[in-house]
């Protein structure tokens, strides 16, 4: 059997790879791709623990059931902006989209 | 070693090589790609947790829309700083030392975690986990609540990404 701590190392290390490329992107939709690792590895987490800690109970399955359709929903909503924005100023690198900027 | 815990390492090496390709590689479709075997890596991980559901789900939603999803909005902002210069910013090295530190920090505190190292308990004859979700799901005294806030807010992003992504005539 594989024990817990091997899922949790590995969505540690998967967190953190998402997370080294949320920071250090230029493309905005390669930060996006950061973000989808980093609620893999949060996925991972949970049903780990769900199988490992709480079988019998169903709070693990039904948080990455939401985990999902709220990634979707992100997905959705970030790419479009994001194209929004490339037919309206022709760049999609995160330090060029300044318009809010006091 | 037993057999699953051969799988285990494999697919796990397999899935964060690929995933550092994700956040390194320069050309985006190639990152793309990377990301659908990084995400077929944790089908698998979802196969031994015996949460089949889940790894179906996983690509269904991930690999089929989601990675899709990518493709196309990498394709439809092509050639801004295709292969020019470097995809990353100036600061790439603080980014690393954050998630290396936050990895070695992350991995500590896990070590003190109570059944850091327990095994799987033997699931349990004639209890299908799959029905007891289905049923939860949509039971008042269980989730019934997140699951129809879960469906309102797809439907919210939605209609939300048509409009942003709508072309207006000028």
């Amino acid at each position: 059997m594989i024990p817990l701590s091997w899922y949790l190392v590995f969505a540690a290390a998967m967190f953190s790879i998402g997370l080294f490329g949320v920071l250090s992107r230029k493309n905005a939709i390669a930060i996006l791709m950061g973000i989808e690792l980093m609620l893999n590895a949060v996925n991972v987490n949970l049903i780990a623990f769900w199988r490992y800690r709480a079988v019998t109970g169903i709070a693990g399955q039904a948080f990455a059931i939401i985990v999902f359709a709220v990634a979707a929903a992100e997905v959705a909503v970030g790419l479009s902006l994001i194209i929004s924005i490339y037919r309206r100023r022709k760049t999609v690198v995160a330090d060029d989209i300044h318009m809010l900027e006091g | 070693m037993a057999p699953d815990q051969i799988i285990f390492i494999l697919v796990a090496i397999i899935s964060l090589v690929a995933a550092l390709f994700v956040v390194t590689s320069r050309n985006l479709i190639h990152s793309a790609f990377w990301l659908i075997l990084t995400l077929f890596g944790v089908a698998v991980l979802y196969v031994l947790l015996q949460a089949g559901f889940f790894s179906v789900v996983q690509v269904i939603v991930y690999i089929g829309a989601i990675s899709i999803l990518f493709i196309f909005a990498v394709m439809l902002t092509r050639n801004v700083m295709q292969d020019t210069g470097s995809q990353n910013n100036a600061n790439w090295w603080v980014g690393a030392l954050i998630a290396l530190v936050f990895f070695g920090g992350l991995t500590y505190m896990l070590l003190g975690v109570p059944g850091f190292d327990a095994k799987a308990p033997e699931m349990q004859a004639g209890i299908d986990p799959l029905r007891q979700l289905g049923m939860e799901l949509v039971s008042p005294d269980g989730y019934l609540l997140p699951f129809e806030l879960a469906s309102v807010l797809l439907v919210a992003a939605m209609i939300g990404a048509i409009y942003v992504s709508w072309e207006k005539k000028r």
